[in-house]
């Protein structure tokens, strides 16, 4: 059966996005003062390295067991053991190009054929001249035998793979810097 | 625990939706689009779920007219009050219920309340531009605002962008994340403005409203209905190839 109804066409956030999507808390995916909590975040650079200031940047993921609190998760719906984890997190950049969460690392996932996800985060950002979002992951530097292994960074070349991987910026914090296009240009996904 | 088999995901967004990210009219995608084609991404568990987010919503967040009536020396926002409604539907025509739907938008004047906009238009003390509600169980939202007006940009000689709202949808999923523009019907800039003529001609016309007087508020507000659309589910899970 084909699709009944037209699926609205996708517009730019344009520059002013921050009257309409930003939020006091929405860089916590988990609240200050959670256990463990990291605070991930980077720079949004444009083809000639200039940086974007006029991004946002939304992530979702599991919780650190692996579960989502949502119905279509074929294993049911599970309340997170975090208490105020929301697995998702909305940053704009700033003047600096910069945009940080925090958050928890998120537990494997299980994958069909009996594969497993390496813990990761699925990013979408918006800016001015971006006509649609772009999506991309973030996958977690410690964990080099599980990204090995993850049917999703493994079907991205090699050579390539590094954008996907956040880097470490000292105690409690990872940097995951987005270039939208150019020499490093991080990996997108159709999604 | 595993899944043998990937959960079913959301059909692809059919050609002809989507405007291309490089647009050449429109000159901030040159430098920010991406250059390589991007990587095929099969729906697993992080993307056949999605943020359900019931807010935040504050009390005056679904009429953008009043949100500054209440402070000192404050009042309605000018301009002409405008009803701005609809249903928010998947592609195969369900109702998308208790979703988060987000709007922002310039004054009656064209002018934004933000930092960067210095298009020398009044700026309106009581109105702000930012509206939140969440669909009902059958899909549905309202808004009460004031018309924005068009404004210049400097993205070509004589640049104005049409009236329009910014739209921001959640949907049930991760893949039916969906950020638009509402417009209104037959904007005489629509023929000069490439963000609107981005999106393949055979589309564009879902991001323009329509003119429901059944659904004014006589002697108040005139009223708008915009339907969005967000992707359906796949009718069936791709066979995985087996070794």
């Amino acid at each position: 059966m084909s699709a009944t109804y037209g699926v609205t066409p996708s517009q730019t956030v344009g520059p002013y996005l921050a009257l309409g999507l930003t939020w006091d808390d929405g860089a916590d995916v988990v609240p200050a003062g959670t256990p463990g909590a990291v605070l991930l975040g980077g720079t949004v650079f444009d083809g000639a390295g200039e940086i974007v200031t006029d991004a946002m940047i939304e992530t979702w993921q599991a919780d650190p067991d692996g579960r989502f609190d949502h119905p279509d998760d074929p294993r049911g719906a599970v309340t997170p053991s975090v208490p105020g984890f929301r697995g998702f997190g909305r940053a704009a950049t700033d003047a600096e190009g910069r945009w940080e969460i925090r958050t928890l690392e998120p537990g494997a996932l299980p994958a069909e054929d009996g594969a497993t996800e390496a813990p990761h985060l699925t990013v979408s950002v918006f800016a001015r001249g971006l006509l649609d979002r772009v999506v991309t992951r973030v996958y977690f530097p410690q964990q080099a035998e599980a990204n090995a292994a993850d049917p999703v960074l493994t079907s991205v070349p090699a050579e390539r793979r590094d954008t996907l991987v956040a880097v470490p910026d000292g105690e409690g914090r990872l940097r995951f810097d987005i270039h939208l296009q150019g020499e490093r240009e991080t990996v997108f996904f159709d999604c | 625990m595993t899944t043998t088999q990937r959960p079913a995901g959301y059909a692809p967004v059919p050609a002809g939706t989507n405007p291309p990210l490089t647009f050449s009219g429109y000159r901030s995608t040159g430098l920010r689009a991406p250059s390589q084609a991007p990587i095929v991404l099969p729906h697993r568990l992080t993307e056949v779920t999605g943020p359900l987010l019931p807010g935040p919503i504050g009390p005056n967040d679904h009429d953008l007219t009043t949100q500054h009536a209440n402070e000192p020396g404050g009042g309605e926002a000018q301009g002409q009050r405008i009803v701005v409604f609809g249903r928010v539907l998947d592609s195969d025509g369900r109702a998308v219920p208790d979703t988060l739907v987000e709007v922002w938008q310039a004054n009656a004047a064209g002018r934004y309340r933000h930092a960067r906009d210095n298009w020398p238009a009044p700026l309106d003390p009581n109105f702000s531009g930012g509206g939140r509600v969440l669909t009902d169980a059958q899909g549905n939202y309202s808004f009460t605002t004031i018309k924005p007006g068009a404004y210049p940009w400097g993205n070509h000689h004589n640049a104005w962008r049409p009236a329009h709202i910014h739209f921001s949808l959640f949907g049930q999923a991760f893949p039916q994340r969906l950020v638009t523009q509402m417009y209104f019907p037959d904007d005489p800039l629509f023929a000069q403005d490439p963000i609107y003529n981005s999106v393949p001609e055979s589309a564009r016309h879902r991001m323009v409203s329509t003119f429901d007087l059944d659904a004014t508020r006589p002697e108040w507000a005139l009223a708008f209905r915009f339907d969005i659309v967000l992707r359906g589910r796949e009718q069936s899970v791709f066979e995985e190839p087996h070794a």
